[in-house]
């Protein structure tokens, strides 16, 4: 959904190109120094700058919360009242209660839709240590083509997801597949990778791992920039090895970005939709095994017209990332460098 | 065009839209209040050469744009002040556009549509019915083909006019055939000799991969044809027909030529689906639709592909299905939409859309164009299938029932399971969704 919002934002910035032309200086200008700059013995002036803010500030950031009030939190209404009804193909919501909860909780499609989002996530996630030790990796001093490098880890994540969906189908081939055939010559005889239940999730979240290292790395390279060079020097000449200044300085120093990518990876982990549908395909006699939460949404809403159902669905989701992403805040504190 | 009817992959795009599902479907289907109006309007009467309007045709298919708009030019001939927009949407979005069209007053004045979705829309109110116009003696249903206006029909009104259609044949390999050392059967030929001869050259080719023939998970193109064959219904009336023994006879053809070897797996068949084995010349007998046809025009196997009949269970069977033209219930211009969904139906327009080749058009005496349409194949087999063919079944909402179909049949086809077990469970589930119809 940020895509969409993301895309929206310019237009519904447009307003504010008028600003320039707002008062605001001129009044700030009569009344002398205020702000932070302001000397602390003007109390009074201070509390009148908070007055006399007024509407201003909320001008500014209208075309924002504008964005973010029509495109996420009244869908994110209208699809709790939604969840509450029952909903007519051509619209037309009847209240039918909690309905729709009691035959989603009954509904084994749910638990398995979550076990499978779960695997999914926990496979990407291995994608973060590996991320580290490669972006240490590449950030090290006289590592030639670097630039290079990146540029070829970071390409699966600027692709579009269904072109890099279609080649793995390829790849995944029982058949005729690439990996078969390498397997093959190693003695291995490879599954029918998208077609076995099992084997179909972790197929389609080794891809979604592959495709998130360049994000990855491209975070984690920032926050290693910020890491002082004279801490490596120092642990030189105190004797660690390469192996122990990775494990105590880069790896601790980086963990505000570890936590962020993990907080990033879990959300958009939860959203698993499109490397699913197109590596699969919706004819896969596997995907009722294989289905993800959004899949199982898309599946309720769009296939079978079921849409106040689909809102429970929703919701639910909505509820789950919440709770994930709550969780993950509260335990930073703990293993976060400075946070 | 209904040749997109089955090709799940192409919808692989609408993962773009789901980026907003969420919002946009519950925004925009809000505004929608429920209240339509359709059939009580102003009577029908016969347009007037000078009646000036703008209206909206929404198609899916891009390929037969050029001759749509050769019927429109026709069309103006006869009414030179309606101007009609050509509306095209691809076949991954059509659906969805359409239900978000529909739930805002806002459908084309007259668009196509198909058999799965038909009986929402008609049973919504959207659609106009053509009863008045048939009376007035517009149209006449005896043109088209009978098992295409059934499926067209609700509770005995119809709605939309047949536009084209396609029925379901054997494409087979001959150079495989001749390979093998097996000689091509006749059209009339039973269950028993296409198992036969299926198993017969997977076994001669082996070496080469070559399977004999091939299942697959789209019921129009093959367990739909089996059940009819034996007798069997996927729909009887209110409920579902998998619970009968005719239609697991129907299922089980499919599990006995996969366990013969004659097909490769459900697995297999998942990865590389039934018509990319017939295109890569590793098939050498293949149930598809006539649409199947452009394919083969495209790939290098022109020269060695024809067709046959389907093979004769307890009775002789095949699915057909086509396009509609429906005119929107709330239509500002329904009466240049009539004159235009007339003028589509009528045997000028229809030529024209024979003539252009890409489907075969629905008014009878107009699909000669068709048969000869494939150097070297003999297609006159899907034309003549009209005698014998059945509608596709739907419902008003096929997709939930599909869903489950999609979901057991394969534990039926492999064998995992046995059949009996697997069509009662599914006849329960369907039986379940139809009743929440």
């Amino acid at each position: 959904m940020s895509d969409s919002v993301q895309q929206q934002a310019p237009a519904g910035q447009a307003p504010s190109s008028q600003a320039p032309s707002s008062p605001v200086p001129r009044v700030r200008a009569g009344r002398g120094p205020v702000g932070r700059g302001g000397a602390p013995g003007q109390p009074e002036s201070r509390r009148r700058r908070k007055r006399n803010d007024g509407a201003w500030p909320w001008l500014f950031v209208a075309p924002l919360a504008a964005g973010i009030v029509v495109f996420y939190l009244w869908p994110i209404l209208q699809t709790a009242w939604y969840s509450l009804t029952t909903f007519g193909v051509f619209g037309g919501a009847t209240f039918s209660g909690l309905d729709n909860y009691r035959q989603l909780v009954a509904d084994a499609a749910l638990y398995r839709a979550l076990g499978n989002t779960l695997l999914y996530t926990a496979i990407v996630l291995l994608g973060i240590p590996i991320a580290v030790y490669l972006a240490s990796l590449l950030n090290l001093p006289d590592l030639r083509f670097a630039s290079f490098y990146r540029v070829l880890y970071f390409l699966p994540y600027v692709a579009m997801p269904t072109a890099i969906a279609m080649v793995w189908r390829i790849i995944y081939n029982g058949d005729f597949g690439v990996l078969n055939y390498v397997l093959g010559l190693v003695g291995i005889e490879g599954p029918y990778w998208i077609s076995t239940p099992g084997a179909a999730m972790v197929a389609v979240a080794l891809v979604g791992l592959w495709s998130s290292l360049g994000f990855s790395m491209i975070v984690l390279g920032a926050g290693l920039k910020n890491i002082p060079p004279d801490l490596y020097e120092a642990a030189e000449l105190d004797g660690a090895s390469r192996w122990n200044q990775f494990r105590s300085i880069t790896v601790p120093l980086l963990t505000p970005s570890i936590s962020f990518l993990l907080i990033i990876t879990v959300i958009s982990s939860f959203q698993l939709f499109d490397l699913l549908y197109a590596i699969l395909g919706s004819t896969n006699p596997t995907l009722p095994r294989s289905m993800s939460l959004v899949y199982f949404f898309y599946q309720a809403g769009f296939v079978q017209n079921d849409k106040g159902y689909a809102a429970a669905i929703a919701m639910v989701i909505l509820l789950i990332i919440g709770v994930a992403t709550a969780v993950q805040f509260r335990f930073q504190r703990r293993w976060v460098h400075g946070g | 065009m209904s040749t997109a009817l089955h090709r799940p992959s192409r919808r692989g795009r609408r993962t773009a839209g789901l980026a907003t599902g969420l919002a946009v479907a519950l925004t925009v289907a809000g505004c929608g209040d429920s209240s339509s109006g359709g059939g009580e309007a102003a009577a029908y009467e016969p347009a007037s050469s000078d009646l000036s309007a703008t209206i909206t045709y929404g198609v899916w298919d891009q390929n037969q744009v050029p001759v749509i708009e050769q019927n429109i030019a026709a069309f103006n001939e006869e009414f030179p002040d309606v101007t009609v927009n050509v509306n095209v949407t691809p076949y991954s979005e059509y659906w969805t556009k359409l239900q978000t069209q529909g739930s805002s007053q806002t459908l084309p004045d007259l668009f196509w549509m198909n058999g799965p979705n038909f009986q929402l829309y008609a049973a919504n109110d959207l659609l106009e019915p053509i009863t008045e116009v048939v009376e007035a003696g517009d149209i006449d249903p005896a043109n088209y083909p009978e098992a295409l206006n059934e499926l067209y029909t609700l509770d005995d009104v119809q709605y939309g006019v047949p536009k084209d259609f396609d029925t379901i044949g054997v494409w087979v390999n001959t150079q495989l055939f001749e390979q093998a050392g097996v000689e091509l059967p006749s059209g009339d030929w039973t269950w028993e000799d296409f198992q036969a001869t299926a198993a017969e050259i997977s076994q001669k080719l082996s070496g080469q991969g070559v399977y004999g023939a091939a299942g697959g998970m789209d019921g129009q193109t093959t367990y739909y044809n089996t059940i009819f064959q034996s007798g069997g219904s996927v729909i009887d009336g209110d409920s579902s027909g998998y619970d009968t023994p005719e239609t697991q006879q129907g299922i089980q053809f499919w599990t006995d030529l996969i366990a013969s070897g004659g097909s490769p797996s459900m697995q297999q068949l998942t990865d590389t689906t039934a018509d990319q084995w017939f295109v890569s010349g590793k098939l050498a007998m293949y149930f598809g639709g006539s649409w199947f046809r452009s394919a083969i025009t495209d790939s290098d196997l022109v020269g060695t592909v024809t067709a046959l009949p389907l093979p004769i269970g307890e009775e002789q069977a095949t699915v057909i299905h086509g396009v509609s033209n429906v005119v929107a219930a709330d239509s500002e211009n329904k009466q240049a939409a009539q004159a235009l969904q007339v003028f589509l139906a009528g045997e000028e327009a229809q030529r024209q859309l024979g003539e252009a080749g890409s489907v075969i058009p629905a008014y009878t005496g107009t699909q000669d164009a068709f048969a000869d349409s494939l150097e070297g194949a003999d297609l006159q087999v899907f034309l003549d299938a009209l005698d014998y063919a059945r509608p596709l079944p739907v419902s008003a909402n096929t997709a939930e029932w599909n869903a489950a179909e999609t979901e057991l049949l394969p534990e039926a086809f492999s064998g995992a399971r046995p059949v009996d077990e697997v069509t009662a469970e599914l006849a329960e589930r369907m039986n379940t969704a139809l009743a929440a119809e």
